[in-house]
């Protein structure tokens, strides 16, 4: 017994297996770099633009002042797309898992997969041009009727709102929210499903006793990945609003618009120069903080729940 | 015996109560349908016929409600909103698509593809110099990205399995794959002004903005291909006396390859349509520039974009090649699309269709 134990030698590290696991090693740490060289970089260029005085910047503006309609114009932004987003994201999915006959629940996923692909340039092209002037009668009824809520005042003639920037952003997040709810949706538990129409549930009772209960964390983190990518998205409100200083209004649908800070670097950068730029640096700073932690959040429940994995 | 089994159909009528005829909600949904289609050729409007004839629909409920119950009503209603709600995910779809190719394909000639935009005044020139760039930026942004994702899922699926480093790793490139891509291009844009001083304008600083979004969708399709390659293939392999490395390499990455190919090529779809990072980095311009580490680079997107923000006078032709660009990105789009469900139909192992 000892002779073999004295005899069997540790396995040669070969030079391969080395480089091999130091390369896959380096790689990921690699990625854990450039995360945080993307906050670090941005404090570096942003910081400055923090503490520039009035005169030095184009908006003639301290650093809050002047990024808190912003902030207010990304929060309401994305909001609004997520109301709008979320119940139509929970139908779909349950269409497409168990109303759907199950070989078009398959083809029906990849339409509206291919949502997705739509490159946010052409939503923005679609916002303005089709989107924006066949929502003018729209905003028109709504002012005509529900003036008293103050979301709804004097209406844009050309339709190019807040509210039109929201519905784009609600068609954009869809997608992902789609996909997440409905990966979910068809990992309930079979066995559930069938307990609940053995006990002579309807369908509909079914996914209330069986599917939601199931799906409620993976529902919220779908949500909340939704809300990031309506809080970072750039192009579409851009172009839709295409105002250059933004205003905290609660009329969702008049003629000047709150902007969101992403839109707002977007449309500003091209003409800025020194610390107007670092400002900009600044305020994408606060974006990705905003979205960090909305991400870090959905992520942290989705993990708690181990069960649920698969979707991303 | 006989009694019992002539008379089933009546004992079960009995017990179920009363119910809607089966043909009963598809009737109701082809009155909608020849409704919607009658007064929108009697000049509704698109808007106000599709509303009439989903209030067609709901009457189902209603009907539902007079004789079956208030439950099964609630059941129907249901299923009517969960069926518009999928109606209504595809509306924006069909009108985009529409659209798109309607106004795009006016617009699609030899000039347009293979003229750039310089000293181009009202119509004619092309996105040739666009094409160009959007190929170089995305290609050396694939070139970043895919080595080190893929040796990233390599880490995390074959040597750090479930410790804390792959254990953060995992978590950060979640997070990371929410990144607004407007902060990836001024990511960018912050690092180069650190070393070029300010105001720099790149094509390689389009392609490490693009990096930042792509990697971490490479790093997450190719670790889901790499758990599925079945372990009894690894032992096999180290049972014959094979190194780590030459067994990742040559059975693990082969068996893998088909699900490694197509996450590649839709993380490449994902980020050749992105336009805020380059717009921040690379910028543009009306030339055609090859050079990635020198000057500003026109890319699709962005040609699409400053096509109809400044479209300059007269605006029209200006805003017909903004369409056309878009036409063009999203046939790229839809072609990656394509051929990455096809890889994955075609060459995947047997076993995982």
């Amino acid at each position: 017994m000892s002779t073999t134990q004295a005899t069997r030698k540790a396995p040669p590290v070969r030079p391969g297996d080395r480089v091999f696991a130091g390369l896959s090693t380096g790689a990921g740490i690699l990625i854990l770099v450039i995360l945080a060289g993307v906050g670090i970089f941005l404090t570096a260029k942003g910081i400055p633009g923090i503490l520039a005085k009035p005169d030095e910047v184009k908006s003639g503006q301290h650093f809050l002042p002047w990024v808190w309609p912003l902030v207010y114009g990304t929060l309401i932004a994305a909001t609004i797309a997520l109301l709008i987003a979320v119940p139509v994201a929970i139908g779909v999915a349950l269409f497409i898992s168990h109303y759907a006959p199950r070989r078009l629940g398959q083809i029906f996923g990849y339409l509206i997969d291919l949502l997705a692909a739509v490159p946010s340039v052409v939503y923005g092209l679609w916002g303005i041009q089709f989107l924006a002037p066949h929502m003018v009668p729209f905003y028109a009824w709504l002012n005509k009727h529900l003036s008293f809520i103050p979301f709804f005042g004097e209406p844009s003639a050309t339709g190019r709102t807040i509210l039109t920037a929201c519905i784009v952003l609600a068609v954009m997040i869809l997608p992902i929210m789609t996909a997440i709810c409905r990966e979910i949706f068809l990992q309930t538990p079979r066995l559930h499903e069938e307990a609940a129409l053995a006990l002579g549930a309807t369908k509909w009772e079914m996914a209330r006793l069986a599917i939601f209960p199931y799906a409620r964390s993976g529902i919220v983190s779908a949500a909340m990945l939704g809300l990031g990518r309506a809080l970072g998205e750039t192009l579409a409100v851009a172009m839709v609003l295409s105002v250059t200083a933004g205003e905290v209004t609660a009329n969702l649908i008049g003629s000047s618009n709150p902007s969101t800070i992403a839109a707002n670097i977007a449309l500003n950068f091209k003409e800025s120069t020194g610390l107007s730029v670092n400002a900009l640096i600044a305020s994408g700073l606060v974006l990705f903080i905003i979205t960090f932690l909305v991400n870090f959040a959905a992520r942290a429940l989705v993990e708690r729940r181990s069960e649920f994995s698969g979707a991303n | 015996m006989t009694t019992t089994l002539s008379r089933p159909v009546d004992v079960f009528d009995e017990l179920r109560g009363a119910q809607l005829p089966s043909w009963g909600p598809r009737a109701v949904f082809g009155l909608a349908v020849v409704v919607g289609v009658g007064t929108y050729f009697l000049g509704l409007g698109v808007f106000r016929s599709v509303v009439l004839a989903w209030f067609i629909c709901l009457s189902v409920p209603l009907w539902s409600l007079a004789i079956e119950g208030k439950r099964k009503a609630t059941d129907r209603l249901v299923t009517t909103l969960v069926t518009s709600a999928f109606g209504l995910a595809l509306l924006p779809l069909i009108s985009i698509l529409w659209i798109v190719i309607s106004k795009g394909s006016k617009v699609l000639s030899t000039e347009f593809f293979t003229y750039s935009m310089r000293n181009v005044v009202g119509p004619g020139g092309g996105i040739y110099h666009a094409l160009i760039g959007t190929l170089l930026i995305t290609g050396a942004a694939s070139v970043m990205s895919i080595p080190i994702g893929l040796f990233t899922s390599i880490y995390l699926v074959e040597y750090g399995q479930q410790n804390r480093l792959a254990r953060w790793i995992r978590f950060l490139v979640d997070v990371m794959t929410g990144i607004p891509s407007i902060v990836a291009g001024l990511f960018a844009y912050a690092l180069f002004a650190l070393i070029f001083g300010d105001g720099i304008r790149l094509g390689i600083g389009g392609s490490v903005a693009l990096s930042v979004l792509m990697i971490p969708v490479v790093v997450r399709s190719c670790e889901e291909m790499l758990k599925l390659v079945p372990n009894e293939l690894r032992e096999a392999s180290y049972a014959l006396g094979v190194p780590k490395w030459r067994t990742v390499a040559k059975v693990v990455l082969p068996t893998a390859l088909a699900g490694i190919v197509t996450g590649i090529t839709l993380a490449i779809a994902r980020v050749i349509g992105e336009t805020a990072p380059l717009l921040i980095i690379a910028g543009t311009t009306d030339s055609v520039n090859m050079d990635l580490f020198k000057d500003r680079m026109a890319t699709l997107p962005v040609f699409a974009y400053s096509s109809i923000s400044s479209p300059g006078f007269p605006p029209g032709p200006s805003i017909d090649r903004a369409w056309g660009a878009a036409l063009v990105l999203l046939i790229i789009v839809m072609l990656l699309n394509l051929i990455a469900r096809l890889v994955s139909y075609f060459f995947s192992p047997k076993g995982e269709r």
